[in-house]
């Protein structure tokens, strides 16, 4: 998608009106002691587009977002939230963003509602009673009112990453990060959360990074996907470029096929 | 020479911590809430065992000093001794001891997994700070309480010398109590509670920070409890003396 520099995002709860962003990553590399994680990573994430990370587990996915949210800094290069460095603590208080945490995050001493109540709260972005309807379309878009008044210790593990996800959209952010959003729903929840990612998109022009392995999702709403192997972005191309990526490491990672008689773990013995 | 580094260093966040939740003060009163939460928490949960400690404490005192001023026939001052030492000293570093055990533990484990498990990190991105939500209103309770803590316990330790000296000694109570009252003074017992006060803050504030900054796992929670109750432990002691040094 073209940067026409325009965009805007416009909130689904209070239609408040946010300039949409784009991140920019610049040279990126980290490493954890010499563990090399991150080597020299460039690309940009133009704004209102969908981006899609894919990878082989270990690769670095999360570390990549969290470098996006000031979380982890770089050990080299840079990453941009339009013209903000992302590792400035107070880049986070020009841009809203919200990471939904692989593992949820949740916070496990507040209830669902509170949870999802406490961003609002703490930025005094409404009275008591406009939370409430925010929180509460929030949590019937995710299908979760019976769970408002539970602890996230009483959640199963798709309904913690569903109230993760809810927590993220009542923040009505700017820059949506996804972490495997879909990884442990059903998939009628997965294809939800696709149309929510891509109409947040659609009406609310919200610039999102979605790390998944979801394949639907990826081809589906798209705009750009982009393969992470081994430290480095090994591929990127629109969802169509997909179907012939020419790298057979990244045709295995895309279409493992099972071979039983010759299964994999038995070639790494040989 | 590393573990004089990591001391500094200590030292040194945890000041910022504490610069870091006072500018968040004028949202005090917006996080209410949270702060009489954490009232009951250290205040009124602790309470049980602070009376019960500084009871026996008191009672203590008072054999102790029947037994050594009983040489030289200054029994009545037992009520002077009880009464000074636990105003002055035993009220508030058992009280801290206490608040250490009982309360720095649990904020140092909250917080800690808090850390681990991602939670702290989801604030940060969040924007709201740590030090706001979680560290200003520990503290602010403490900064309350703590005096309360500390009257209580003076006074449980003074009537606990009380019925010790009146059923072991033979002191009867007004003696004893006319004893405590003659050479005891207001400031005696203000000197008392800002100790406690100082004990109160510092430990608070080291359990906030050593939770805060626990990396790893589970096995790095229990550390890090363990660490903050010692950490508290030893610095009660030693800002005792130079608390003590400095207000005589
Ligand atoms: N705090 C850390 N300290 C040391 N190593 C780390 C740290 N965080 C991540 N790593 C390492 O970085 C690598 C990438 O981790 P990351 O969590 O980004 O993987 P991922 O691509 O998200 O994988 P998955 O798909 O399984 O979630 C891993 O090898 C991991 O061991
Ligand atoms: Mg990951």
């Amino acid at each position: 998608m073209p940067d026409t520099g325009t965009t805007s995002t416009v909130s689904p709860f209070s239609g408040s009106e946010n300039p949409a962003v784009s991140v920019t990553f610049e040279n990126l590399s980290k490493s954890f002691g010499d563990f090399a994680v991150l080597k020299d990573i460039s690309f940009r994430v133009d704004r209102g587009e969908i981006f899609v990370l894919m990878g082989p587990s270990g690769s670095g996915k999360s570390v990549l977002l969290k470098h996006v949210v000031g979380l982890e800094l770089p050990s080299a290069g840079r990453v941009f939230i339009d013209k903000y460095d992302a590792s400035e603590e107070t880049t986070r208080e020009k841009v809203r963003l919200a990471l939904v945490f692989q593992a949820g995050a949740l916070f496990n001493s507040l209830t669902v509602y509170d949870n999802l109540a406490l961003y609002p709260r703490e930025h005094q972005l409404a009275d008591e009673a406009g939370i409430r309807e925010k929180v509460m379309r929030a949590l019937q878009i995710l299908s979760l009112e019976n769970a408002a008044a539970k602890y996230p210790s009483e959640l199963s593990g798709g309904m913690k990453k569903r109230v993760a996800i809810a927590r993220a959209l009542v923040m009505e952010p700017q820059l949506m990060l996804y972490d495997e959003p879909t990884s442990e729903l059903d998939p009628v929840m997965s294809a939800t959360i696709s149309e929510i990612i891509a109409t947040l998109k659609e009406q609310y022009h919200v610039t999102s990074i979605v790390v998944s392995h979801d394949r639907d999702l990826a081809l589906s709403i798209a705009d750009r996907v982009g393969i992470l192997m081994g430290g480095q972005l090994v591929h990127l191309s629109p969802p169509a470029g997909l179907r012939d990526p020419g790298d057979p490491r990244i045709a295995d990672f895309l279409h493992p096929q099972i071979d039983l008689k010759n299964p994999r773990f038995r070639k790494l013995e040989s | 020479m590393q573990q004089l580094i990591n001391v500094f260093e200590g030292i040194g966040s945890t000041l910022q911590l504490l610069v870091r939740a006072l500018s968040f003060s004028s949202t005090l009163w917006r996080q209410r809430q949270r702060f009489i939460e954490q009232c009951y928490l250290v205040g009124y949960t602790t309470l049980p065992i602070v009376t019960i400690l500084c009871s026996f404490i008191g009672g203590v005192l008072a054999l102790q000093a029947g037994y050594s001023m009983e040489n030289f026939g200054a029994k009545q001052f037992i009520g002077t001794l009880v009464g000074l030492s636990m105003a002055r000293e035993l009220g508030p570093v058992m009280v801290a001891i206490l608040v250490a055990g009982r309360v720095g533990s649990a904020i140092a484990a909250e917080l800690a997994s808090m850390r681990v498990y991602q939670e702290v990190d989801a604030l940060e991105t969040m924007n709201i700070p740590a030090a706001r939500i979680l560290v200003l209103p520990r503290l602010a309770a403490i900064a309350v309480m703590m005096p309360i803590l500390c009257i209580i316990g003076d006074l449980v330790g003074w009537f606990g010398g009380s019925l010790t000296s009146k059923f072991f000694i033979g002191i009867e109570s007004e003696a004893y109590f006319s004893a405590l009252r003659r050479f005891m003074e207001f400031k005696d017992v203000m000197n008392g509670l800002f100790k406690g006060e100082v004990f109160g803050i510092v430990v608070v504030l080291v359990c906030c920070n050593i939770g805060l900054n626990t990396r790893g796992g589970p096995r790095e929670i229990g550390a890090s409890v363990t660490r903050a109750v010692v950490v508290s432990l030893i610095l009660i002691l030693v800002l005792d003396f130079f608390v003590t040094r400095a207000l005589t």
